[in-house]
């Protein structure tokens, strides 16, 4: 089963091509890391992918009703808002919206997402706090519990990591791992490329606007590619540990 | 959760009674509210039922509405300091308003002010549509609406500038105060429905402005449409507020501080806070229009004063506060 599918996928803003003729689909039980370096449109992808902007071609996911969307897709913003000062557990119950009708109540299946999304993002200890008052890790922590608690088939997540302290960096990850070994996918876009690399079963490398590589970490962090569209190099190893892949120094 | 309900409806209850029983007609408690149940055929039954019963039954619809405009504002915008006038209806309201006054139109006809103010609304609201358009980030809402009150604010104080007759000009000046002295059940029945209506669109963004909390991005996601939710908060609001201001005039501070005040009582979740902010600026409304006729029972002292003298400080000591927990 295809949980995403983009054919012949492009985003024109302001007359200008950010993506072009991209071809990519996602099954289920994949974690894909999406990678690449700073504005080549990451972000851009991800959201023109789940309909938030306008985009040319064909996304499966736009097909949908918002309503089909919000029960198919989970998506976790790049920008870690919280508005208000509500506590942790009713921010991440925010993460059930979609799967209520109107004037509904939170059911037991509710309570229990919920309760599981708090184990996974080891939060459990900080249901009754103020989520705006905890540290940026935390709040990181506290958001990605809320996109987990949708319990949707593909979970997309902007820089999920991007703050956290290694353990809860590695955590997250393997909550990830987890995710998908259940079936479901993940679709994460990082900066790490070593975490990318350890946990990903499949990477994807935008660059210039357009997918410059595709497939298992081993097979597209080349020499070549990582000097040419990161223009660094890096030591890249596979030990008893796993494959372990290290930025060295940039080259011009 | 359901404590704060009964508290607030139990306050609003016990503060309409209050309203009900104190004017400058020396009546008895038990007396007036048995003048409004059984028709004496007298001054008393006239005095409970025309003048006390459309005064009090306007400061709760009128303080309700705008309490659950500024919260529903306040939870679209997520910023605090948005208040229902934001968007400009309140004050295309007061010019079209103090346009019937200038005119004569008000004087022509019974329902010349209140209609005409309406009609007002209806131009700022479409106004601020077009500038702000349907879809967009609020930002766009926030300038569009800061625009239009400016330049309706800038065209009210043109007529009063250019006014022939000083008796419009203080009859104007008066009317922009706000106040809900010498109303009829007519107001009532003029206001009722929009406000209604106005209150029912708004209660259906509950959902949605939870969902915003965590950003438009991830609440469009969720399948929130911003789209609808811009719509019904627009014209929800611009029915309450539009209904308001041309029954009652300019009636600051609730729609402010209310959702401000009751925040932390409900968990600080939007939807909550919408219907607690119903009751709450009911309740502000109710008391403020009571201490107008026991304080200063001769003066005709203007609601709008009071709301907005009891509300700046009140607005402040909460600035302290929340600056004092480092927010």
């Amino acid at each position: 089963m295809r949980l995403l599918t983009l054919t012949d996928f492009g985003v024109t803003r302001r007359k200008r091509d950010i993506l072009r003729g991209v071809n990519l689909s996602v099954g289920t039980g994949e974690l894909v890391g999406i990678i690449g370096p700073n504005g080549a449109g990451k972000t851009t992808l991800m959201r023109a992918a789940l309909g938030l902007i306008d985009c040319i071609g064909h996304s499966s996911i736009c097909a949908l009703s918002p309503r089909e969307r919000g029960r198919a897709v989970a998506w976790m913003p790049q920008s870690r808002e919280i508005a208000w000062p509500v506590d942790v557990e009713t921010l991440v119950m925010l993460g059930r919206t979609p799967h209520f009708v109107t004037g509904q109540r939170p059911r037991d299946e509710d309570l229990a997402a919920v309760a599981r999304a708090m184990q996974r993002m080891d939060l459990t200890e900080f249901k009754g706090r103020t989520a705006m008052r905890l540290s940026g890790g935390e709040q990181a922590r506290v958001l990605i519990a809320r996109a987990l608690a949708q319990e949707t088939p593909l979970l997309m997540a902007d820089e999920p990591i991007a703050g956290l302290d290694p353990a809860h960096q590695i955590a997250t990850m393997r909550s990830f791992v987890d995710l998908a070994r259940d079936g479901h996918s993940v679709i994460v876009s990082l900066h790490d490329l070593g975490l990318a690399a350890r946990h990903c079963a499949r990477l994807i490398v935008i660059d210039k606007g357009g997918i410059a590589a595709d497939g298992p970490p081993r097979d597209v962090l080349t020499p070549a590619l990582v000097r040419g569209t990161f223009g660094i190099r890096a030591y890249l190893e596979s030990t008893p540990d796993g494959f372990v892949f290290q930025p060295l120094e940039v080259v011009a | 959760m359901t404590r704060l309900a009964l508290l607030l409806s139990t306050l609003v209850l016990a503060l309409f009674i209050a309203a009900l029983v104190v004017g400058p007609a020396d009546i008895g408690i038990y007396q007036s509210l048995k003048a409004l149940f059984v028709d004496d055929e007298g001054p008393m039954t006239l005095v409970m039922r025309e003048v006390r019963l459309p005064r009090a039954l306007l400061a709760v619809m009128i303080g309700g509405s705008l309490g659950l405009a500024g919260a529903a504002m306040q939870g679209y915008l997520r910023n605090p300091l948005a208040d229902p006038g934001l968007i400009g209806v309140s004050g295309s309201a007061a010019l079209a308003a103090v346009l019937a006054i200038q005119t004569g139109l008000a004087a022509s006809f019974a329902f010349g002010l209140p209609l005409s103010a309406l009609a007002g609304a209806l131009i700022g609201v479409f106004l601020v549509l077009v500038l702000a358009g349907p879809r967009g980030s609020s930002l766009t809402l926030i300038l569009a609406g800061i625009a239009i009150s400016a330049l309706a604010g800038a065209f009210t104080s043109l007529v009063l500038n250019l006014s022939p007759n000083p008796f419009a000009a203080n009859e104007i000046v008066f009317w922009m105060m706000g106040s809900l002295a010498d109303k009829s059940m007519t107001h009532v029945w003029v206001a009722l429905p929009l406000i209604v209506l106005g209150a029912l669109m708004l209660a259906t963004m509950a959902r949605g402005l939870d969902a915003l909390t965590l950003g438009e991005d991830a609440a469009e996601a969720m399948g929130i449409g911003l789209r609808r939710i811009r719509l019904t908060l627009i014209f929800g609001t611009a029915a309450v507020v539009g209904a308001s201001t041309a029954v009652a005039g300019a009636i600051g501070f609730v729609g402010l501080v209310v959702p401000h005040l009751l925040r932390p009582f409900v968990g600080a979740r939007p939807s909550r806070l919408l219907w607690a902010s119903a009751f709450g600026g009911a309740a502000m409304l109710l008391a403020a229009d009571i201490a107008v006729r026991a304080i200063l029972p001769a003066r005709d002292l203007k609601l709008g004063v009071v709301t907005a003298l009891v509300g700046a400080p009140l607005f402040l000591h909460l600035i302290y506060l929340t600056r004092r927990e480092g927010l």
